[in-house]
């Protein structure tokens, strides 16, 4: 099936529902980066009180810390990081109108169910294809946390990155059901 | 009594972390084209062409293959007879991976204290282990190691009556957990055997070594084909998308141990399985 094409950050609720475990997808528009020390940041902003750097309201997070770019090259290598790490802090981004997440690899029942929660979608990249991957990228721009180098939160301009649904705004989840077509022993 | 000097090897040493970072040996490429062919899943078989095509890109373009471009570690052979002057071996080598993480446009990834976690803005320290050997060479061979995998890597003190159904057990409930997190497909390094820290050490030592190669013991050699297919039934698949190839190699290393203890490590390496090898 060919990939669906979309655009981001989502213009609406709608567009999310439709979105199903295991749909491979081509996301061109803006996705910000963030990783572990940005998702710590974020979140202690929020328990202050604070206002954070970007408005999250209907945007896609995706967690990278790219490489330095070459000179000539808009970003350097810029693959997905293990996405569990930001479990602690996702559900209260979610929350606060966070949409859409990037990464690769399990997320807690705690995410799942927040996903669930506020009609959001948990996309996998293919982890160690950064070379690939930052050819879809098209424009970067640190936008916060600056002093964090390649933790630094920053804004960027996508043209059909490649990815796929994980978990959806109904509750499935793609890596459990993937898994079990090919499961073959009692392991 | 042979002389070395230190630059030689800040050099050298610089060069292999940009070789291993850029060019992913021929070794992973061609289990990667193996698995192409045995894949059962049309997403598997995708997601390795990706990962063909990614490694194409890296090694035309001089970029990382991952944006992680890991820890630094060595393991170094130094020949008695040989004399290094200039400096100390572990500068030279930290200096080396200064420059070639600079140089080479590859991404700082250590953190000067585990709890207070300031990027030390060079990639150093990196992580060397030396062993003394005959002769008048130094041997030097690095692996640039992804945090991912490292994350899902664990090691167990089992005791004697765990017996190998134990050691077994051990293993894939490791892989199991590390599903897609650990980008698979992995190559899964085992320690078995030594004490605490050694065994961890041989799991490591077991991941330099290239992908596809059995061990001299034939027995171990059979251990290793038998939890090849085991952990490839699991139906993790490439990334965790379902499949049969979960990982490319299972790498076996013993030592001696305490008759109370049977330690078991197992120490995953990602699909990026970046190892290179050069001589002084």
């Amino acid at each position: 099936m060919a990939p669906l094409k979309l655009e981001v950050p989502f213009q609406d609720a709608a567009v999310i529902k439709k979105l199903h475990a295991g749909d491979q997808v081509l996301l061109s528009g803006t996705v910000f980066t963030a990783r572990d020390a940005a998702h710590k940041r974020m979140a202690e902003q929020l328990e202050r009180g604070e206002k954070l750097p970007i408005d999250l309201t209907n945007q896609v997070i995706y967690y990278v810390g790219p490489t330095p770019a070459k000179p000539g090259q808009i970003i350097g290598s810029a693959g997905p990081t293990t996405s569990s790490r930001m479990d602690k802090y996702t559900p209260l981004l979610l929350k606060n109108g966070l949409k859409g997440l990037i990464g690769k690899g399990y997320r807690s029942q705690a995410v799942i169910e927040s996903i669930v929660k506020n009609a959001a979608v948990y996309f996998a990249a293919i982890g160690g294809s950064g070379a690939l991957l930052a050819k879809s990228i098209k424009s970067v721009e640190v936008i916060a946390y600056e002093d964090l180098g390649t933790e630094a939160i920053r804004k960027l301009e996508v043209i059909e990155f490649p990815c796929m649904v994980i978990n959806d705004a109904e509750g499935r989840d793609w890596y459990k059901e993937s898994q079990a077509m090919f499961k073959n022993n009692d392991n | 009594m042979r002389v070395l000097h230190y630059g030689e090897i800040v050099n050298k040493v610089a060069s292999l972390c940009q070789e291993a970072n850029y060019d992913l040996g021929q070794d992973v490429i061609s289990a990667f084209e193996q698995a192409v062919q045995t894949e059962s899943s049309e997403i598997g078989k995708g997601v390795l062409h990706q990962l063909i095509e990614n490694a194409n890109i890296a090694a035309e373009d001089r970029v990382p293959m991952c944006q992680d471009t890991g820890v630094s570690v060595f393991i170094v052979k130094l020949g008695q007879d040989c004399h290094i002057t200039g400096g100390n071996l572990y500068d030279a080598i930290n200096e080396g991976v200064r420059k070639g993480y600079e140089e080479g446009y590859l991404r700082y990834s250590i953190v000067d204290d585990p709890l207070n976690r300031k990027n030390t803005g060079d990639n150093t320290p990196s992580v060397i282990h030396i062993e003394l050997v005959q002769g008048e060479q130094l041997e030097i061979q690095m692996n640039a190691k992804g945090g991912g995998a490292e994350n899902m890597s664990a090691l167990k003190m089992l005791t004697p009556s765990d017996g190998i159904e134990g050691v077994k057990k051990f293993i894939m409930n490791t892989v199991k957990q590390a599903g897609p997190n650990a980008c698979p497909p992995l190559v899964v390094g085992i320690g078995i055997g030594g004490n605490f820290e050694t065994c961890a050490y041989l799991a490591k030592k077991s991941l330099f070594k290239p992908v596809g190669e059995r061990h001299s013991d034939p027995d171990l050699a059979k251990l290793e084909e038998e939890l090849i297919q085991s952990i490839n039934a699991l139906g993790i698949g490439p990334q965790g998308l379902g499949g049969t190839t979960t990982t490319l190699d299972v790498k076996i290393e013993t030592a001696p141990c305490h008759i109370a203890a049977l330690p078991v490590a197992v120490n995953l390496n990602c699909h990026a399985s970046r190892h290179k090898y050069a001589v002084l």
